[in-house]
């Protein structure tokens, strides 16, 4: 209630200075909203959108599939945690953004580009949080896995991971919201497609209404996005608060 | 006394930090009966405990359960522990069946023979609380329920009432009585509370500090077929009590 009362008054404050006409670059709100209406429904939005969303899940995808086994391998093998452990601290608060130039270079100007980058952005957060989870879950449940006879694979599906939860979500919810800046920044460098493509164009022939309108969207996507992990987060800290 | 179950011979345990918790620890444990290791802190007794699951290896000597050397953890043995160490995200019932779920029995028998301990334990209508939801006496009452859902002979409780209130405790003790009695499990039992000791063992092995080793076996002539409120008043009970307080004070 309240955020949508903040909302309102950002908005307002908007429509005031667009209406006003003091910047160029501020249209009213009123009018970003039309043109949001009038670009959805077209073929080009759909399109950037297809592409987008599919870039932002494969990236995802990767991340996760790569992030959680490799923090639980930190957490579990010392060696691993040893290895690793710097480099990603290292890239978990490097501007990855520079990198993409070079990815262009070695996979291609293309939709590849952009999965790289999404994962990229996404996968040393999520590896970081799962490391940090495993290495404090409970060890008198790990103890106790094992003095009721667990096996390796027991212990890591039934105790290891279930325990890391909240915090492999937390690093999900940072991933993902990572990675639909991944998403923007890898196609705005890229230029050539999706969601990138249409701010090119919008900026490029000074249509500000619709250009300040894809970035609404893309920010309710982002909000979205961040907002379902984090009502899942709630759930599982509900039974995590005995911890 | 009865055959021994469990039989440690000349464990000793030095730790990676190079602090010495125990030193040429030789017991034997009698079948059926409630055994207590009984020290001040620091003594080891919770690492013997945790030597004689399998789950902590020892550096000299050897631990014999029914018979054979112990490798790792087994199922003739069954751990309580001091912090009840429940699945937050589990129900009561998947917590007192999760022994036999990693044993991979079926869903339905493994909740048919776990509802009947949760019922012996006294949890009957808890079923689908969760850890968080429970008192510390009732989770702990949900540890011992999980570890004789997986009908060990042997039962380890490593000071299973410390997180409990006073009040719970003598009736949690009273209760765990009754219901040792009932199965002929063995118990092996840590604590560091002398009345706790004298009243619920047929056998105290007490262990002296740094490094832990056996300075005396004390064995109550307490009938503990009699009532609880007759034990605490007993000569036996008593005169148990000093003696273990005449030991253990030099250690303190």
């Amino acid at each position: 209630m309240k955020m949508i009362l903040s909302l309102i008054v950002w908005f307002v404050l908007w429509e005031i200075v667009g209406q006003a006409k003091l910047s160029s670059i501020v249209p009213p709100f009123s009018a970003v909203i039309e043109a949001a209406i009038e670009i959805v429904p077209t073929d080009k939005f759909r399109n950037a959108a297809i592409i987008s969303l599919r870039s932002f899940g494969l990236g995802m995808g990767l991340a996760l599939a790569v992030g959680i086994p490799l923090g639980v391998a930190m957490a579990r093998v010392k060696g691993v945690g040893r290895l690793l452990g710097m480099w990603v601290n290292i890239f978990v608060s490097a501007p990855i953004s520079a990198l993409v130039p070079i990815l262009m270079a070695v996979v291609g100007i293309g939709e590849t580009t952009v999965v790289v980058t999404v994962f990229l952005f996404a996968v040393f957060v999520i590896t970081l949080d799962t490391q940090v989870g495993i290495t404090h879950a409970d060890r008198s449940l790990v103890e106790m896995a094992r003095s009721f006879g667990a096996t390796r694979q027991q212990l890591y599906t039934k105790v290891l991971v279930l325990s890391a939860l909240p915090e492999i979500l937390a690093g999900v919810r940072l991933g993902a919201i990572r990675g639909v800046k991944g998403v923007v920044i890898g196609q705005l460098l890229v230029a050539i497609i999706g969601v990138g493509e249409l701010f090119e164009l919008y900026s490029n022939h000074f249509l500000m209404e619709e250009f300040w309108a894809l970035v609404v969207i893309v920010f309710l996507f982002a909000f979205a996005v961040s907002e379902a992990i984090a009502a899942l987060e709630r759930r599982v800290e509900y039974y995590a608060a005995s911890r | 006394m009865d055959e021994a179950i469990v039989e440690v011979k000349g464990v000793g345990k030095t730790y990676d930090n190079g602090v010495e918790a125990l030193r040429d620890v030789n017991l034997a444990f009698p079948k059926g009966r409630l055994s207590t290791l009984l020290g001040p802190s620091g003594c080891g007794k919770t690492t013997l405990l945790k030597i004689i699951a399998g789950l902590l290896p020892s550096n000299a000597g050897e631990v014999w359960v029914k018979g054979r050397k112990v490798e790792g953890p087994g199922p003739e043995r069954a751990f309580v522990f001091q912090d009840f160490a429940l699945l937050p995200w589990a129900d009561v019932l998947r917590n007192v069946a999760f022994g036999l779920e990693l044993r991979g029995v079926a869903r339905p028998e493994r909740e048919k023979v776990a509802r009947n301990y949760i019922e012996e334990v006294g949890l009957k209508g808890f079923e689908h609380r969760h850890p968080s939801q429970l008192s510390g006496g009732m989770r702990q009452r949900v540890g011992l329920a999980r570890a004789l859902t997986v009908d060990a002979d042997i039962i380890l409780m490593d000071e299973p009432f410390s997180s409990v209130d006073e009040q719970t405790r003598r009736k949690f003790q009273e209760d765990l009585l009754d219901l040792l009695r009932h199965h002929q499990k063995t118990v092996i039992f840590v604590t560091h509370s002398i009345e706790e000791a004298a009243y619920l063992s047929d056998q105290i092995a007490l262990l002296s500090p740094r490094p832990g080793t056996v300075s005396k076996i004390v064995r109550p002539a307490v009938d503990h077929s009699r009532s609880p409120d007759e034990i605490r008043r007993d000569r036996g009970y008593l005169d148990t009590v000093d003696e273990i307080w005449s030991i253990l004070r030099k250690y303190v």
